[in-house]
């Protein structure tokens, strides 16, 4: 769930995934299946995205998410990290 | 006990924990390789990094020997299912002797 919250607080952030599509992050789901406002791409490469205006992607389809680091508080997402861990270990342990 | 937990690492995941805000190397899916610094992970090993540098290895037709090129990025998000290791940067390359 952790990537879910992250991104959900990332409106407004430009994308990029394996056909390199540039957008703004509009939605996001649990998958992190995403919906992208704005898109942009490479018109000479892609030529077939150029009506494409606003385009849904599935999450497992998806290889990298560039981000614009001024938008994002990595000491925040360090932390994040660590209680998900620390939650996550705990389940397991209470679990058994 | 809680000393302990957050610091010896029980499970897999937990040497990921330990490199949170460390230089790390990923081998990824399609010939890719990523150094960079780890700022977040989960259970599926998606991961954030920043400061990264992606290598990429390939073949160009009619030649034996693999090309390398290489991409950066300021800060990216790389999806779990991609990333088959992720080691400690300041490990590799150096020797046990």
């Amino acid at each position: 769930m952790l990537f879910f919250s992250f991104f959900k607080t990332l409106v407004d952030q430009e994308l990029k995934n394996d056909v390199k599509i540039t957008g703004t992050l509009r939605s996001i789901d649990q998958y992190l299946n995403i919906k992208l406002d704005n898109v942009q791409t490479d018109v000479a490469k892609y030529p077939h995205f150029v009506a494409v205006r606003s385009v849904f992607i599935r999450g497992s389809t998806i290889r990298y998410i560039h981000l614009n680091p001024n938008s994002v508080d990595t000491n925040l997402l360090q932390d994040a990290s660590r209680r998900e861990a620390m939650a996550s270990s705990g389940d397991k342990i209470v679990g058994r | 006990m809680v000393d302990e937990k957050s610091v010896s690492a029980s499970e897999p995941l937990d040497l990921i924990r330990l490199c949170l805000d460390e230089q790390i190397f990923v081998k990824l899916r399609g010939n890719r390789e990523m150094t960079g610094k780890l700022h977040a992970y989960d259970s599926h090993c998606n991961i954030v990094l920043g400061d990264a540098t992606e290598t990429i290895y390939y073949l160009e037709s009619g030649s034996e020997d693999v090309k390398s090129r290489k991409e950066k990025s300021e800060l990216v998000f790389v999806r779990g299912d991609s990333v088959m290791s992720i080691a400690d940067a300041s490990n590799i390359g150096k020797t046990n002797a």
